[in-house]
């Protein structure tokens, strides 16, 4: 089918503002949106710019703002829209540098900001620690992130201001918070329990409904104010 | 042009690079470049498990574990590197564990492992548990619990910098060139020890499970110095890509009891390997798929088969072979258990396909998936740059780019993961302890006179060729003629028409001249990359007469010991000839044999 694909468009070496430019191609509803951007790249225009490296929803290169939501653009399948036209932005709340390309450099900050990593300084055992099926599922959720961004940048409360950490630095920290064998939950909560940390979410549940990988992102968060509230980890 | 200075620098932060710089950075000042963020890396993709014998659900030797390697490798990987990766293995994984890893477990709160393709108990030959999972996403979780350790350990990252040149001064690495994607600026990169961990090259080839990434940028790299390439012409094609799209569908999916079925509803598996069936090596099934394929046995008479999952076939398969639960109850799976134990292949089937795998089988065929031969190296990372595995100062690979060999002619499932990590372990100490003892070569008087070539000819093609098109007859070429059967015929004809390309990408023009991220050139550079590595490949593979592992030929369908018991060396000279060499196996115990499953 012939589909219409509107790019947000701006070249910081040459453009004063940004616009958008339309193209028409022939597309499959099977495709994804990436591959119609690839298309584009190589047919149209080659100083298009965008990330992607996987292509198939794992890497989290290509979150990108697809017909008004957060998607990946490699799991965002053409037929998914119901429509032939398409129009891709840039996501929300990140400076913009060229194209469908935002600076991260915010991002992972917030991310590295909340102790991302297993602390546990005790001896450990010769083989591995033991963990039991139950305690393992308590935090299965949160590790599927694959900090893709598209949670933080569908934030209202992250557009409002950039110092919230936002949903994905959030669900970083719960999925050690929520591992038995993590010593380091009380610090975590202590960042957490900030005028930028998990208050600031006001549970509009965009995060949620845009997740790539289906994560309960509201859900994990109230589990975190509920352990700062109760200062138990249940 | 920015300098900096390192003990140590790690290009590439996938698997390999991170554990490579979380161990060198324990005593050596480390940096990893890489053009990806690191969490963007291709070992996310992993998916089934990382291989250790360690023996939590049923008796289990890292001895069996390295027979069934050297066998599945069809006796070209070099014995004693397998003794010592899955003798190490078992240490490895519990050191993963100990990061955090939070990989799935038994009742018992141990390590879960599931059966895959190859490893076997020895004894009876019957699939054995050695696959340490979480989930369907080990690759995921060891990405990133390496990352959030090295960011723990305070591990210097430059992120999104694409290295494009290895400076070599004295016949030793003395650092790299970067270009800084975000502004188009060169780094000179000055370092005593230079570990490459940039992974493979699956985008030569058409149907692929690779990212977008994955371009041989590594290879490419050092063969412009000199370097050579190691057994190229074994690149692993896996069963179970997505039909048409080459996204892999995980052989757990055949260890959770999954089979595969032809377009007669018959699971053509047990007339290729009677005894291991769905669970025979990659290069195995692979081939019965093609030649079902041919033989009009897709589905519908298409160039695809089904993988099947759901659980009434799961049953009556398990029931047909046997199978029995851990405590000798009939095995069986209900469609809860499938998705609870792969669920992102379900959500792949789902999205991709608009296929319930727990109510409908999975249409699939062989996708481009790993790449065995690589950069030489010896078992501690350094690499060897002749046929005496001389060692080159400063100069180590790990993970997919380097050839150890453990994988020789076909790499088993599961043991790519351990080699990031074993091998990833051992290249960071190994670097990091020479950096102690060294000192900083000189640099060149001009470091980036050669990134500056490179990229003056591709700012300055000019012609009317278009990227898509040179990539797409690369692609189909190597697809038809260098994949997974050959004949001498056809890769002479790929042959010709790869150096064809190489002519007519010198004539793709450069829309983008500006200087913030130009991923444009970057493109053109990486395609000139995989142009080269094409090159190589099928060079390496019409000089083998024999047919060993992935390596399959019409023409000599049979395996050759005499004559063909040995590695291929490859260099690039400067005129731009392929220079073939080669260079004993080393066979420790294990001598070669006809390999059944």
């Amino acid at each position: 089918m012939q589909v219409t694909v509107k790019v947000f468009r701006f070249n910081p070496e040459k453009d004063k503002k940004p616009h958008y430019e339309s193209y028409k191609l022939e597309a499959e509803p099977t495709d994804r949106v990436l591959d119609m951007l690839e298309y584009i790249k190589g047919s149209f225009d080659g100083t298009l710019s965008f990330r992607r490296s996987c292509a198939h929803g794992v890497c989290g290169s290509d979150a990108m703002r697809i017909n008004g939501r957060n998607y990946l653009a490699c799991k965002a399948l053409l037929k998914d829209f119901h429509t032939n036209k398409i129009t891709v932005e840039p996501i929300l709340g990140m400076r913009l540098i060229k194209d469908l390309i935002v600076d991260m450099d915010q991002f992972f900050a917030h991310y590295r900001s909340v102790m991302p990593y297993f602390v546990n300084e005790e001896p450990a055992p010769p083989q591995e620690r033991l963990q039991s099926i139950e305690e393992r599922e308590r935090f299965d959720d949160t590790t599927k992130c694959i900090l893709c961004a598209c949670c933080t940048t569908s934030c209202p409360s992250y557009w409002a201001s950039d110092q919230y950490v936002g949903p994905a630095a959030i669900v970083a920290a719960h999925r050690f918070i929520f591992d038995s064998r993590d010593r380091a939950a009380a610090d975590r909560l202590r960042i957490l329990n900030d005028q930028f940390g998990v208050y600031r979410c006001h549970t509009i549940f965009n995060c949620t409904e845009c997740c790539p990988r289906e994560i309960e992102i509201t859900q994990a968060i109230g589990e975190i104010k509920a352990a700062i509230v109760t200062g138990r980890l249940v | 042009m920015k300098k900096h200075q390192f003990d140590v620098i790690v290009i590439g932060a996938g698997g390999a690079g991170l554990m490579a710089a979380l161990y060198a950075s324990k005593t050596a000042n480390t940096a990893v470049i890489s053009k990806l963020y690191p969490t963007r890396s291709h070992t996310g993709t992993a998916q089934g498990g990382v291989g250790a014998a360690l023996g939590n659900d049923e008796e289990d030797h890292w001895e069996w574990h390295t027979f069934d390697s050297v066998k599945g490798s069809d006796y070209l990987g070099d014995q004693d590197a397998i003794e010592f990766m899955c003798y190490e293995a078992v240490q490895a994984v519990y050191e993963l564990e100990h990061y955090g890893l939070p990989f799935s477990r038994t009742a018992e709160g141990k390590i879960a492992q599931r059966p895959f393709g190859g490893h076997t108990n020895n004894v009876t030959g019957k699939p054995v548990r050695r696959a340490c999972y979480a989930a369907d996403r080990t690759g995921h979780m060891i990405l990133q619990t390496l990352y959030q350790q090295c960011l723990k350990s305070n591990v210097n990252f430059f992120d999104e910098f694409q290295v494009v040149d290895l400076l070599v001064v004295n016949g030793a690495a003395a650092g790299v060139v970067a270009i800084e994607l975000g502004t188009s600026e060169l780094h000179v990169f000055h370092a005593k020890s230079v570990i490459i961990a940039t992974g493979g090259h699956g985008r030569v080839w058409d149907i692929t499970s690779n990212a977008y990434a994955y371009t041989g940028d590594g290879i490419a790299i050092t063969m412009r110095h000199g370097i050579p390439m190691e057994d190229m012409e074994f690149f692993q094609f896996h069963p179970t890509g997505i039909y048409k799209l080459g996204i892999l569908i995980t052989e757990g999916v055949r260890g959770e009891g999954g089979v595969l079925i032809n377009g007669k509803g018959e699971r053509f598996m047990e007339r290729y390997a009677p005894r291991v069936k769905d669970l025979a090596s990659r290069d195995v099934i692979s081939r019965a798929m093609y030649l079902e394929i041919k033989a009009g046995n897709g589905i519908n008479g298409q160039n695809y088969l089904y993988l099947d999952v759901r659980p009434e076939t799961v049953n009556k398969y398990a029931a047909l072979d046997g199978r029995k639960r851990l405590d000798g109850s009939p095995y069986t799976m209900t469609g809860e258990e499938i998705i609870a134990k792969l669920p992102d292949i379900v959500d792949f089937a789902r999205t991709y396909l608009g296929v319930d795998p727990v109510a409908q089988p999975m249409p699939v065929q062989p996708t481009a998936h790993y790449t065995m031969g690589g950069i030489p190296t010896n078992k501690f990372g350094e690499v060897v740059i002749d046929d005496h595995n001389t060692v080159m100062p400063g100069l180590y690979a790990a993970g997919e780019v380097a050839c150890v060999s453990v994988h020789g002619a076909n790499r088993l499932g599961t043991n790519s993961l351990l080699d990031l990590i074993v091998f990833g372990k051992h290249s960071g100490l190994r670097a990091a302890e020479f950096s102690q003892g060294a000192d900083f070569q000189p640099l060149p008087a001009d470091p980036t006179e050669f990134t500056r070539a490179q990229i003056d000819a591709i700012v300055n093609a000019q012609g009317n060729e278009k990227i898509l098109e040179v990539a797409s007859k690369m692609k189909a070429v190597m697809m038809d003629c260098v994949g997974m059967f050959r004949t001498g015929e056809g890769m002479q004809s790929a042959l010709e028409t790869v150096r064809e390309l190489r002519e007519r990408y010198k004539h793709i023009p450069l829309h983008d001249q500006g200087k913030i991220f130009n991923t444009e050139m970057i493109n053109l550079w990486e395609l000139g990359n995989l142009l080269e590595i094409a090159e190589v490949v099928t060079v390496c593979a019409l000089a083998r007469t024999e047919s060993r592992g992935a390596h399959a030929r019409d023409d000599f369908p049979k395996r050759d010991d005499v004559n063909w018991l040995k590695h291929t060396l490859s260099w690039v000279k400067p005129n731009g000839q392929i220079e073939l060499g080669y260079k004993p196996v080393v066979i420790t115990k294990y001598e070669p044999k006809e390999r059944v499953y």
